[in-house]
């Protein structure tokens, strides 16, 4: 199983907190999971997590470009955060 | 609420809790009080009341339970590495604030103030950049989510340059 998480504005944008994917099913690196999302989602899921400024963690860990992908990861799609 | 306290070396306690509850500053302060501090550095955050033209009426605070305690343990950890601390620890609300309410809390003892006083400012500026919070202002006109802050970037990056201070 794979789980997916979107928070903030992007939650907000999509109307979805996360996913649980069958694993059977799941693109096995991050980038082709976003380009199955978007597929799946169409142009407003596209757009949405193309921002050039989302940010995308596994596992906790932000990942700057493409990583790959196991079963039980957690997988988060974010904007630049703003706490403090 | 969630709190995570490592107690990886003797001598240094480090603490993080992201919880919607407001907080004592004292009580706080008097947690990081063992041993033998010399100084004790503390920064609290609060909401603003917005601008005259549109006042803040509530500030919502979301993150990402999980990843947020990790990522604030990990800065304490660094902070750790670099300067010589006894204790360390942040505490971060989220939920629903109104102004003038307290946001966070940072508090760093060590021995003499320099640590102290750059461990703080290094575990805020690290904080406000990496730790996943996100707010969303909410004023009469209509809500809006706060855009992250390349300042507050440009402090963060300081320390990339600098082992002790950020000069």
């Amino acid at each position: 199983m794979l789980k997916v998480l979107f928070f903030a504005h992007i939650k907000e944008r999509l109307d979805c907190a996360g996913m649980e994917l069958q694993w059977s099913d799941c693109p096995t690196d991050l980038d082709s999971l976003q380009a199955e999302l978007c597929a799946r989602g169409g142009s407003l899921w596209h757009e949405v997590l193309s921002q050039p400024n989302t940010i995308r963690a596994v596992n906790h860990e932000v990942v700057a470009g493409n990583a790959a992908l196991a079963d039980g990861d957690e997988v988060a799609f974010f904007p630049p955060v703003t706490g403090g | 609420m969630a709190e995570v306290v490592s107690d990886n070396w003797p001598g240094l306690t480090l603490g993080v809790s992201v919880q919607r509850e407001d907080f004592d500053v004292g009580q706080l302060q008097r947690s990081l009080l063992e041993g033998d501090v010399g100084a004790l550095a503390c920064f609290t955050g609060y909401v603003r009341a917005g601008n005259a033209d549109a006042p803040l009426e509530r500030m919502r605070l979301e993150h990402y339970p999980g990843m947020t305690e990790k990522c604030i343990a990990d800065i304490l950890q660094q902070a750790s590495g670099r300067w010589p601390l006894m204790a360390a620890r942040v505490v971060h609300r989220v939920g629903d604030l109104s102004p003038g309410e307290q946001i966070v809390w940072v508090g760093v003892a060590s021995r003499h103030r320099a640590a102290a006083f750059s461990a703080c400012e290094f575990i805020m500026d690290y904080l406000k950049t990496r730790a996943p919070f996100w707010k969303k202002e909410q004023a009469a006109q209509g809500s809006r989510w706060v855009d992250a802050s390349l300042d507050d970037e440009a402090r963060a990056q300081r320390w990339q340059q600098s082992p002790g201070s950020p000069e």
